[in-house]
């Protein structure tokens, strides 16, 4: 379990090494109107962008920090905020609305009491909300991570998460 | 650029093909009203309360982004315009603070103005108001963004005219708001306290914190004067309120600049009145400095230089001029060095 | 289709069909099929349309007959892999067979006319020889080798074909206006930007052929003079993106893309640009300003992007399914396109069924159907037989029909005449356990968040509207209400700036409109009779059904559900906060909700 943490931990460069971001800036190099690939990459790369690297992807690029924040705070792509370990998103689609997603999402929030966009205290799990993923017949639907789990119920969801939450894959309330 | 012909409200109009529908209108006498718009910047098209009609197009046209072209029948005053514009006013007074009776801008308002205009007394929609705190980080500008109507303009000023970019909008749709990044106070951005996002802010939203109380715009005298500070010339209108100066602006698209000022002649006005200023020349009498008459100054210099000349000829003398004059002034310097006393030592302080 | 003597397997490997396990069916099959037991062989393909029933395999003899297989599972695979080798049929699986049409879904396929969706299912998408071997880019070389622009532009134009990304501008027109447009330097971009929260049309043309986007666009770059080409794909395709890259840079090796493609003298190539989340930039001039790396906000048109677009240069955007169709008019000629469809809607168009239809999927149909024979022949009708109540054409900009309207053809102004929008395909079929109410609210909840917030009409008149309705779906609604939302409808539609803002309304004002009926009982019965809005609804216990086994007062967080083990329990409509967890959890769905 602490193993998988650190590993987790380490998908991500740490905001304090601007080796990454280096790599990024010349990449795009010389490339007009590249600011979202610049974002888009940096965020890849760190898991989130942090205030310190989008000050120096601004200096590197040369924008505006202004414009780079007004960026990055437009779509809903950019994070500010470090992520959980665990992403979950959940469907609000309309195919997946019609199929009761709401429920869905309320439920979720009750059982990890945060709300949509927000992170877990204890850093597990960040949930969102996300428009069609493509998958409408099986609505509704969360994804966790990389897996799909449709054709939900609200009265299954607590069941699916905590797979997620405890170490072998079981139990912890 | 060619030759347009226009009606607008019946009026038939002879312009140019680079106006837009609102400079055609304004230059002519007919007013359409207008928020996100100012002459200092690219239009924008964003608040929408200058739609018109224009016959043949699809759907209503924003009068301050659209470009006259010839043949074109503009109506700007509908009853479905009027319509819109009204509940336009009230959306944006359904997320506005009903505070004129102390807001720093009453008078010189363009919402309460057009509110005025149009009889937007209450709004018919209410929901969910912002609430931010008032922004006071820094000796000069106050930030109210309770009171931002999203135009744009004080962060396209920022950008397009004084080239920094403090702000831009942040967030999206109901909850963009215009910001620093990372909601830094003024002073830890690039921002040069020019006060130009004062100067075009509509609202109440951007104020000058010297100014604040201090006058409503019925209450000062305007007087117009150019900028002591450079030689670039900028007018300046001295808002003076019984006998002392609250406020400095300058006229829009006067001058060579053009309604745009720099901190110093915006906000570099409190020496005027302030009691260490000289009001008469000083001249140094037994190592102390004493106040005296202009003749007896300047015939003092005049003496001095003479002297100097006849013990070591005119290039004993330097002339060094300042920043502060202007080219006329400048150049007068000049002609007293070579012509008068016949001394190519002359210089400026800019090149120091 | 050729088998090389041996059977073939062709998965469905689209995002509905990874989402519904075909990654485990693909791993199975692989690893039974490397045991050399076999004399098979696995393919892959994009989304056949059968999202319905996947992970779906079809299965080709070596005498071209073929089955599609559904429902599958790994635990299926070995079962499958025998009957194929046996050459036995497995009746229950059947989705299709060649040789009898009428099997399974047979007729899902058999009411279908596929233009733009001709090679979908049926090609490999990774594998740009099996594109060419149906004749791919054949359409291109001609235009390129023995065509002016001009005559390309005009046979888009004999086609009719009109834009379908939403606003069913006429292409032909819409290239011609680029064409002359004045500029050394203009750009094509590929609208793929899909945001309708219903829609996947344009994913899985992407997914499934995205050759033939790529050659409609060397066709289009073509005919108004553009050498430079970018590709708007949202990022929440990644497989669709990959799909794409794959595709451009086997482009490259055949010299499709690149320098003097085709043996000319014509330069053309596609970059692609991933979105970044934002509904409002599949508006034109939004998209053009997330290409530029900025705030996806539009500006007032005119200037129109044919004038002055990306980077201020003459700019073409096409959505992903007008290009797709592009090389089959060119190949097969303007006029056979035009002999399909209705007199001012040419040719097909691409829906995605989903909601509460038994077929969920997609479909291509000529213009001209009516929506019954979309929803009922092509669709299945109504899941579980319910009774139909609604279809919501267009997504956020689009509207809602009755049962009355079901012969409305599928037709630009037909459609529009009702309120709805044909929009870019996006179909959700409402059956009675469908709130008219929350729906519009849902809608209104989407373009409120997706607002840019530059225009006044738009960021605070739809927050207005939406907290109208959610205030009447709450029980909080006053009869004035509906004149309140007719009056921001009106103003937010004239007002707007782009169109986001301008067909907001539209949900809102076809529910006002048909379900008129639906809106008075929340506002003046305090009633939501489809059982949705939490605040207007009961749940009770159907005594004769419960079987007592106590599951709901386990799930129920704050105990209002009491009885005794093995018999039949009861919910204390006081203490109910109406969550719907318990109406879930019943395994004898003996909770309802009124
Ligand atoms: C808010 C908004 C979102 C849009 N989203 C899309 C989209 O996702 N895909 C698309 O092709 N067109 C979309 N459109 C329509 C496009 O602006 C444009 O009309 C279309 O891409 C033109 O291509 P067409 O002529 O081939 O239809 C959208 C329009 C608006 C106003
Ligand atoms: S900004 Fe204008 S409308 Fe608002 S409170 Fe101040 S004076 Fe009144
Ligand atoms: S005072 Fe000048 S530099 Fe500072 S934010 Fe305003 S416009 Fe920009
Ligand atoms: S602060 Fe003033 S100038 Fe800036 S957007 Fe708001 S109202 Fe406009
Ligand atoms: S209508 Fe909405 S999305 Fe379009 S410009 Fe206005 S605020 Fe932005
Ligand atoms: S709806 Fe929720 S609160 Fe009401 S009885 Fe069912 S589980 Fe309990
Ligand atoms: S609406 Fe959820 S997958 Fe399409
Ligand atoms: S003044 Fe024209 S849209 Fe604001
Ligand atoms: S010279 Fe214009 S403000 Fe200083």
């Amino acid at each position: 379990m602490d193993d998988k943490g650190c590993e987790c931990k380490q998908r991500f460069a740490d905001p304090d090494n601007q080796e990454p971001l280096l790599g990024i800036l010349e990449r795009y190099a010389g490339e007009k109107g590249a600011l979202i690939p610049l974002l888009q990459d940096t965020q890849e790369a760190y898991g989130y962008l942090d205030e310190k690297i989008m000050r120096a992807l601004a200096k590197g690029a040369g924008y505006q920090l202004s414009q780079v924040y007004g960026v990055a705070t437009f779509y809903t792509q950019f994070r500010l905020e470090p992520i959980g370990e665990h992403l979950i998103r959940v469907c609000h689609g309309t195919a997946c609305h019609v199929a009761g997603a709401e429920l869905i999402s309320e439920e979720i929030s009750n059982f990890l009491g945060v709300k949509d966009g927000q992170t877990t205290p204890d850093m597990k799990f960040t949930l969102e909300s996300v428009m069609c993923v493509g998958a409408c017949s099986l609505s509704p639907i969360m994804i966790v991570d990389e897996d799909t789990h449709g054709k939900l119920k609200p009265a299954n969801v607590r069941k699916v998460l905590k797979k997620y939450r405890g170490g072998n894959g079981e139990k912890e309330e | 650029m060619e030759q347009v012909h226009l009606n607008i409200d019946g009026k038939d109009i002879l312009t140019t093909s680079d106006r837009t529908i609102l400079e055609a209108a304004r230059e002519n006498g007919i007013r359409i009203p207008s928020l996100c718009n100012e002459q200092r910047m690219e239009p924008y098209g964003a608040c929408r309360i200058c739609l018109v009609e224009v016959e043949g197009a699809r759907g209503l046209l924003p009068a301050c982004y659209t470009t006259v072209t010839d043949g074109m029948v503009v109506h700007t005053a509908t009853e479905e315009l009027i319509r819109i514009r009204r509940t336009i006013l009230e959306l944006i007074l359904s997320d506005h603070p009903k505070d004129c009776m102390t807001c720093e801008s009453t008078g010189s308002c363009e919402l309460q103005d057009l509110a005025y205009e149009y009889g937007v007394k209450d709004a018919r929609f209410r929901g969910e108001e912002h609430h931010y705190e008032v922004l006071a980080d820094n000796p000069l500008i106050e930030r109210d963004y309770d009171k931002c109507i999203l135009c744009g303009r004080c962060i396209r000023i920022c950008r397009e005219v004084q080239g920094v970019g403090v702000y831009d909008f942040v967030n999206r749709g109901f909850d963009s708001v215009p910001g620093i990044p990372y909601d830094k106070p003024m002073m830890e951005s690039p921002c040069e306290f020019c006060g130009q996002c004062v100067s075009t802010c509509p609202t109440g939203a951007i104020t000058s914190i010297p100014s604040k109380g201090k006058g409503r715009s019925w209450q000062v005298e305007k007087v117009r004067t150019t900028c002591a500070y450079c030689g670039c010339g900028c007018q300046l209108d001295l808002h003076v309120r019984e006998g002392e100066i609250v406020e400095v602006s300058s006229p829009l698209m006067v001058g060579p600049g053009q309604g745009n000022l720099c901190v110093k002649g915006r906000y570099g006005y409190s020496f005027v009145q302030h009691e260490d200023r000289l009001t008469t020349p000083l001249v140094r009498k037994g190592g102390d400095l004493v106040p005296a008459a202009w003749e007896e100054a300047l015939g003092m210099v005049a003496n001095h230089i003479r002297e100097a000349m006849d013990d070591e000829g005119p290039d004993s003398v330097a002339f060094l001029s300042s920043a502060r004059c202007t080219n006329e002034e400048n150049y007068l310097l000049m002609k007293l060095a070579r012509a008068v006393v016949g001394t190519n030592n002359v210089d400026h302080c800019a090149r120091l | 289709m050729s088998t090389g003597g041996k059977n073939k397997l062709v998965l469905g490997y689209g995002t509905c069909g990874i989402a519904a396990g075909a990654t485990a069916v693909k791993d199975a099959l692989e690893n039974e099929l490397a045991t050399g037991k076999y004399d098979a062989y696995l393919d892959i393909a994009g989304c056949m349309g059968f999202c319905f029933r996947e992970p779906i395999v079809e299965v080709t003899d070596p005498d071209g007959r073929s089955v599609i297989y559904g429902d599958l599972s790994p635990k299926r695979v070995s079962r499958l892999l025998e009957a194929v080798a046996g050459g036995e049929v497995i009746e229950d699986w059947v989705v299709r067979r060649s040789d009898e049409p009428g099997a399974g879904e047979g007729d899902f396929l058999a009411n279908q006319h596929r233009i733009v969706l001709r090679n979908c299912g049926n090609i490999n998408p990774e594998s740009i020889e099996e594109y060419i071997s149906t004749g791919g880019y054949e359409a291109a070389r001609k235009a390129l080798t023995s065509m002016t622009p001009e005559e390309l532009i005009d046979e888009v134009g004999k086609s009719g074909i009109r834009g379908r990304g939403g606003a069913g501008f006429p292409t032909g027109t819409k290239w011609g206006f680029a064409r002359k447009a004045k500029g050394e330097q203009k750009y094509l971009v590929c609208n793929a930007d899909e945001g309708d929260p219903g829609a996947f049309m344009d994913r899985s043309v992407l997914e499934g052929d995205p050759h033939a986007v790529i050659e409609g666009m060397i066709v289009a770059g073509y005919a108004i003079g553009a050498t430079q080409a970018y590709i708007y794909c949202r990022a929440e395709y990644p497989l669709a993106l990959k799909r794409l890259d794959i595709a451009i840079a086997a482009c490259h090796e055949w010299g499709y893309l690149g320098q003097g493609i085709f043996g000319t003298d014509w330069d053309f190539d596609i970059k692609i640009k991933k979105g970044a989340g934002a509904f409002v930039c599949g508006e034109e001039t939004a998209l053009i300003a997330s290409i530029e790396g900025k705030r996806g906000m539009p500006r007032p048109r005119p200037p129109f992007p044919a004038n002055e677009g990306l980077w201020g240069k003459p700019t073409n955007i096409n959505n992903v399914e007008t290009l797709a169709a592009i090389p089959w008019i060119i190949a097969n000629g303007g006029d056979r396109y035009a002999s399909v469809g209705t007199e001012k809607s040419k040719g097909t168009k691409v829906f995605c069924l989903a909601g509460k239809v038994r077929r969920s999927g997609l479909a291509e149909v000529p213009m001209g159907y009516t929506l019954r024979q979309v929803i009922f022949d092509v669709g299945g009708g109504v899941r579980e037989g319910k009774e139909f109540k609604a279809v919501q054409m267009g997504g956020p900009s689009g509207g809602c029909l009755p049962a009355s309207l079901l012969d409305t053809l599928v037709d630009y102004d037909a459609i529009t005449a009702t309120g709805a929008i044909m929009g870019s395909g996006g179909m959700i079929v409402a059956d009675s356990s469908t709130c008219m109410v929350d729906l519009a609210r849902y809608f209104l909840s989407f373009t409120q968040e997706e607002s840019c917030g530059k225009c006044v009409p738009c960021r605070i008149g739809t927050k207005r509207m939406l907290e109208i309705l959610a205030r009447i779906c709450s029980g909080e609604g006053e009869p004035e209400d509906l004149e309140r939302l007719d009056i921001l409808a009106g103003d937010i539609k004239a007002g707007s700036l782009c169109a986001l803002g301008g067909t907001a309304p539209n949900p809102v004002l076809t529910t006002l409109k048909y379900f008129r009926n639906e809106y008075e009982d929340h506002i003046l019965r305090k009633k939501c009779t489809a059982g949705v809005c939490p605040a207007l609804i009961t749940l009770h216990i159907q005594e004769d059904i419960c079987t007592g086994c106590g599951a709901c007062a386990k799930i129920c967080p704050v105990e209002a559900i009491s009885g005794e083990k093995k018999e039949p329990h009861a919910i204390d409509a006081d203490t109910c906060i109406r969550c719907k967890l318990c109406l879930s959890r019943c395994p004898e769905e003996a909770i309802y909700a009124e």
